[in-house]
């Protein structure tokens, strides 16, 4: 059974009508971002406006090379842009806050970068960074993490050379939730992964988006249409550097007020 | 006494030497022979060249004349200093140049000034072969510093992206590549100076030695230059390994990737 039927996006929907959350700004407001290869100058992504609001669930599909990638990373301002700027709360991210921002979108690919050590070595790592001063790494809650995406109480000692492409995916997804990020950003998170894992990575996201203690939102770039239904409420199509929102029945940028 | 003089033929007996080179290179399939041929040529070539214009400039013994073949030497070791490593980056060059230039002239100027104490200040006698130790170390550790930098940037990749994703300032994401980077740049002269007097003798103290010059205050200066070529190599890894992070790093915490080019692909643009 693919995903966790039990959270739903109208339920999230009212969650923050509740707590009229939903008159907030945007999470991500991209404004006119483009990007160019530095060394072809042939245009990767095309002057794209986006808005990501609390709530959103949102999937890009497309041909692989069409810049689904590209934007992602522009999201998480890892490549420098060639024009436009992003909002995040409505307010541009300045240079010093980059950490602060990358902190809070976390962006997940297709394959880990899984660090020598064991899982909880991995695990570890963000909290020796200066962005992350202010919380400490919280075993229990780790643990429970790993026991949602269906792995024991051994895994956070697992070595990481021992892990398989389903664990490192796992493990690298455990990495970032456990920092409560307010959005998520996956790329083909589960490209290459066993549909076990890609169950467990499923569920992780999921259970991570039903728990409403503050605005989330994520963005899953997916080659399979079944999961972008699945894990998305919105849903976008990535063509030659241009992104396309589908007729998609609902919510095409529309007011969230209303 | 005195020195043994030595004819151009004896150098030429020297240099047959070479083909032992050539043999093993032959023998072993190593495709080294034109390189190797090239390198005798080389060494030939410029040790002579060198000779005349030392003979030159100590004949000279003026300022003007000794420091701008000193500058001419550190530009040919900046140069050199780039040339190393699979791939480079635009400005490789000028952070090879600056990196050495700054940590070499340092480093001599402590030497000749305050320990040496020569005068004039620019004795060519002492400022040009020192300053040429110092170089040729100082000019090893920044190439092998660079070029581990750009080579665990490039096999790192993944972990300096997911740092940054993660939130890491560009230090943060470059440190252990960086750390890496200097470490390499300066294991040479650090394995030299463990062995220093043990399995080898340096070229310095020999030719004081065969000079005429007692051992014991053959010893100190070579203790002395010891000690320069270490500080000068340190420095200039440090500094070029720097400047290398922060061309491939932007203020805004990004791994300009693109920026690190194939040197094949480099040439051909």
């Amino acid at each position: 059974m693919p995903g966790s039927p039990c959270i739903r996006h109208g339920d999230v929907h009212r969650t923050y009508d509740r707590n009229s959350i939903m008159t907030d700004t945007a999470l991500i407001d991209a404004v006119d971002i483009s990007r160019r290869d530095p060394l072809s100058g042939q245009m990767l992504l095309r002057q794209t406006r986006f808005t990501l609001n609390a709530g959103d669930r949102v999937a890009i599909t497309g041909p692989s090379g069409s810049g689904k990638s590209v934007f992602l990373r522009a999201l998480a301002l890892l490549d420098p842009l060639d024009s436009g700027h992003i909002d995040w709360h409505g307010k541009p991210v300045e240079r010093a806050t980059i950490p602060r921002y990358r902190r809070n979108i976390a962006y997940i690919r297709q394959r880990p970068a899984i660090l020598e050590g064991t899982v909880e070595d991995n695990l570890r790592y963000p909290f020796s960074l200066k962005a992350y001063g202010d919380v400490q790494f919280d075993r229990p809650r780790a643990a429970s993490l790993a026991a949602q995406a269906g792995r024991g109480s051994d895994f956070l000692d697992k070595r990481a050379s021992d892990l398989s492409g389903g664990e490192a995916q796992i493990a690298a997804l455990i990495r970032v939730l456990q920092l409560a990020p307010e959005v998520l950003l996956l790329d083909e998170p589960t490209a290459s992964l066993d549909p076990e894992s890609s169950h467990a990575i499923e569920g992780l996201v999921d259970a991570w988006f039903a728990d409403d203690r503050q605005p989330r939102a994520s963005v899953w770039v997916s080659h399979d249409p079944a999961q972008a239904k699945r894990m998305s409420e919105r849903h976008l199509t990535m063509r030659g550097g241009i992104l396309d929102e589908a007729a998609a029945p609902r919510h095409v940028n529309e007011d969230p007020a209303q | 006494m005195s020195l043994q003089n030595l004819s151009l033929w004896d150098v030429a007996i020297a240099a047959l030497l070479i083909v032992v080179n050539g043999a093993v290179s032959v023998a072993l399939k190593l495709d080294l022979e034109r390189k190797l041929a090239w390198a005798a040529v080389r060494t030939v070539v410029q040790l002579l060249a060198i000779g005349y214009v030392l003979g030159w400039v100590f004949q000279f013994d003026r300022w003007f004349v000794v420091l701008p073949l000193m500058i001419a030497m550190t530009l040919i070791a900046g140069f050199a200093g780039a040339q190393r490593g699979a791939r480079t980056y635009a400005g490789q060059r000028v952070d090879s140049i600056a990196s050495i230039w700054i940590s070499s002239w340092l480093v001599a100027a402590v030497g000749l000034f305050v320990v040496i104490r020569i005068r004039p200040w620019y004795e060519p006698q002492y400022a040009i072969p020192i300053l040429g130790m110092i170089l040729g170390n100082t000019l090893t550790g920044v190439s092998l510093g660079i070029e581990r930098m750009t080579e665990e940037l490039t096999a790192r990749r993944d972990h300096v992206d997911m740092a940054l994703a993660l939130g890491a300032t560009r230090w943060e994401a470059a440190q252990a590549p960086a750390r890496q980077a200097v470490r390499a740049g300066m294991i040479p002269t650090l394995n030299q100076m463990a062995v220093v007097g043990i399995v080898s003798l340096p070229g310095m103290m020999t030719g004081q030695v065969l000079a005429g010059q007692s051992p014991l205050q053959a010893v100190r200066y070579q203790i002395v230059i010891m000690f320069l070529i270490a500080a000068s190599s340190a420095l200039g890894t440090v500094l070029a390994v720097l400047l290398t992070y922060r061309r491939l790093f932007s203020a805004d915490h990004r791994f300009l990737a693109s920026r690190l080019v194939e040197r094949a692909a480099a040439s051909r643009r």
